[in-house]
């Protein structure tokens, strides 16, 4: 039995895992803003087959907390041994470029507050020498484009940390998972059109529950995607200036 | 982290069968409480779970599809009582339940429709002759009215409302939750018996024979004419007493693209039909997993694309028992000289009707089968449609996509209470879809 916590639970993508995770009788500790979904889905996930769900109402902008609701997890469960962190905003990108404060605010929550997660978690997990760390980025971050470079560069950030942070804590037996979800028709992506490279929560999920199994480094989900950034990641500045994505 | 509800801009949806389409703003409220903000922002709306429903009965303009509503709420592994919200899937409850050893009291033959879907069609299984409806195994449920009001209606408490719910096609409320009690299983397997009948009164007289079996159907090949018209496959089913619980769900296999309609002409059918019919062993006993014996059809998704674009419509009927067989003998007749009737016809015989206001079954022989659409299909079941009211029968609303309101109010007479019911507890004008507008309701 795995001690799960999932930061950012009632987005689509957690929510997916967690079921996964229940139905293995894992333990979840689950941290959203939302109360009542909160509610709702320790419900769900303990008829689902869950060892044990609880949960911890918070907007993990507020930094302030996460210790609080670190400590709480590892009482709760009596230790935590696997964290996702998956919340997250997708940023109005047209909103962002006329205030800066949209700007900032879309960075606090996309890169700083998860970036105050990591530190404490990592320190938490090298001293006791274990644990998986998993963390939602996006193929956003691989290179900044003009339709949604805030978020993009929030990501980027997550995802240069956790590169980072794998390094430093791979001598202690600490796995840090970075997965890049390429587009995923969520509650997030609602009002966009969605074409074929889209994915549906219910299929990126067993991927991401599999990379944390095996404790992987980096993962495009689906798996296509790496092709797709490798391939946007190459083109020249002169000819990436004249496209339109 | 975002709480809004996940809103699509415009999209055109349609039922399982692909006919009718409508262009439609789909909601997907995240939480219960979610589609009562949805319900108050919006004039006029229908209830949508899994689209399974054939024709246009979950489509409007506005349509809440209740499937991120999809959360257990709590599950008795000792009494088998099931409280879950209205968009979790009767496949989704499969996996949970049947380990502990408990089944779905009734199963429609997909298992991917939601419990709100299958309580608004009020949908039979092949067991109806034994066990009712779905709605009959319904404890009790909490709907979301027009009013913005959110009640609790069951058998015993408010029950005008809840004999309006079951079978009522979304068009009292939203059904927000539902509490359901499950059957004990030893296992995961059911025990297979099959039978040849040479016609159709052969078939109907098996289904006498084996009334005492759990489960029966008949597979029919509707394109046999004469002598051996009817010929069918009569399946019976028990659960197994051995086996062990352990469910194997499979992902399905998925058909990519709609395929050219061509591929499922006349000439194909009959070959399938006639392989079909020669394959089948006689009074053969066999033990198969509970997947593939109730929803032969779900380890191929998108199945309904082979129709090709223009869709198909499934066409569901049932006749009174009296006369109900030479009845049928007339209707197939019809069936099978137009020769657009398609393999998959599937013939039951119906226990006694409940008293839920519209639900579709009668005591007598249903026949189901599909029609790939074109312009003269929507003839030849008007034509049908006049022939099963005429012999006092009905057709099923959840497969309908094309019956006229006269057809309606004189095949389901308790409609005018329906609408009252409905006015009773505000829902007229508010819950409203292409169906309901198409048979004359409020
Ligand atoms: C392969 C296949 C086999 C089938 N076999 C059978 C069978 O053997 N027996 C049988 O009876 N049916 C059968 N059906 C039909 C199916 O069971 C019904 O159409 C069922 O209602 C579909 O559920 P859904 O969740 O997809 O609902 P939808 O198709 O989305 O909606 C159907 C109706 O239910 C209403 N509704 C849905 N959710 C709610 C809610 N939360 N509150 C209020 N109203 C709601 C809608 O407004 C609509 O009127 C079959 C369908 C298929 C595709």
């Amino acid at each position: 039995m795995r001690k799960i916590l999932i930061l950012g639970a009632t987005s689509a993508i957690a929510e997916h895992c967690a079921r996964i995770w229940a139905a293995r009788g894992d333990a979840l500790y689950l941290v959203a803003r939302n109360e009542e979904r909160l509610k709702t889905m320790t419900a769900d996930l303990i008829v689902r087959g869950a060892e044990q769900a609880h949960s911890f109402c918070v907007d993990l902008n507020d930094m302030q907390k996460h210790v609080a609701l670190l400590d709480a997890a590892e009482t709760a469960m009596g230790g935590i041994d696997t964290v996702l962190i998956a919340h997250g905003t997708l940023s109005n990108q047209k909103a962002c470029e006329q205030n800066v404060e949209q700007t900032l605010a879309e960075i606090n929550t996309n890169a700083l507050s998860v970036i105050s997660l990591l530190t404490h978690i990592a320190n938490r997990f090298e001293a006791k020498q274990s644990g998986t760390i998993a963390v939602i980025s996006s193929v956003a971050g691989d290179r900044g484009r003009a339709s949604n470079y805030v978020y993009g560069s929030a990501k980027a950030m997550v995802t240069a940390f956790t590169s980072g942070l794998r390094q430093r804590l791979h001598k202690s037996n600490v796995a840090v998972v970075t997965i890049k979800p390429g587009f995923v028709d969520t509650p997030m992506t609602a009002s966009f059109k969605k074409g074929l490279l889209w994915a549906k929560p219910d299929h990126v999920a067993p991927k991401i529950v599999q990379a944390i199994d095996k404790r992987k480094y980096e993962v495009y989900v689906p798996t296509f995607w790496w092709v797709v950034m490798a391939a946007i990641r190459l083109l020249p500045v002169r000819v990436f200036l004249k496209l339109t994505f | 982290m975002t709480a809004a509800p996940q809103t699509t801009a415009t999209t055109t949806i349609s039922g399982w069968g692909g006919y009718p389409t409508q262009e439609a703003q789909v909601i997907i409220p995240r939480s219960l409480s979610g589609c009562k903000t949805e319900l108050e922002r919006h004039s006029s709306l229908i209830a949508r779970g899994m689209g399974r429903s054939y024709g246009d009965s979950a489509n409007a303009a506005t349509v809440l599809q209740t499937t991120c509503c999809d959360h257990f709420i709590a599950f008795d592994d000792k009494t088998g009582l099931l409280t879950a919200e209205a968009g979790v899937t009767l496949r989704d409850i499969l996996k949970i339940t049947v380990k502990h050893g408990w089944f779905l009291p009734v199963t429609p033959g997909t298992s991917y429709v939601t419990v709100g879907g299958a309580i608004a069609s009020d949908v039979h299984g092949k067991n109806h002759h034994v066990a009712g409806t779905f709605g009959q195994h319904v404890v009790s449920l909490t709907l979301l009215l027009g009013t913005g009001e959110i009640v609790t209606a069951s058998p015993t408490h408010l029950q005008d409302l809840f004999h309006a719910t079951c079978g009522g096609m979304g068009l009292t409320g939203v059904i927000l939750v539902a509490t359901i009690q499950l059957i004990p299983v030893k296992s995961a397997q059911i025990t297979q018996k099959t039978i040849k009948a040479a016609s159709l009164e052969e078939a109907c007289e098996a289904f006498e024979v084996y009334s005492a079996s759990t489960y029966s159907v008949a597979w029919i090949d509707c394109l046999a004419t004469g002598k051996r018209l009817g010929r069918s496959v009569v399946m019976l089913g028990e659960h197994s007493d051995s086996g062990g619980l352990n469910l194997t769900v499979k992902d399905p296999v998925t058909v990519p693209i709609h395929t050219p309609a061509a591929l499922l002409n006349s000439m194909t059918m009959r070959a399938f039909n006639i392989a079909y019919w020669a394959k089948a062993a006689h009074d053969k006993t066999q033990t198969v997993p509970l997947q593939p014996y109730f929803y032969p059809l779900d380890a191929l998704g998108g199945w309904n694309k082979l129709y090709g674009k223009a869709g198909f419509v499934q066409y569901q009927f049932v006749l009174p028992k009296a006369d109900g067989v030479s009845n049928m003998r007339t209707i197939l007749t019809q069936i099978a000289e137009s020769g657009a009737g398609s393999f998959l016809a599937v013939l039951k015989q119906f226990g006694p009707a409940n008293k839920n206001l519209l639900s579709f079954p009668i005591e007598g022989y249903t026949l189901a089968l599909d029609f790939k659409m074109s312009s003269s299909v929507v003839a030849l079941l008007h034509r049908l449609d006049d022939m099963v009211a005429g012999m006092g029968g009905r057709v099923y609303l959840t497969k309908d996509a094309v019956m006229k309101e006269l057809t309606f109010k004189a095949t389901y007479p308790e409609w005018q209470e329906f609408e009252a019911v409905r006015h009773k507890y505000g829902a007229l004008g508010k819950f409203a879809s292409a169906q309901s507008k198409r048979l004359g309701l409020a």
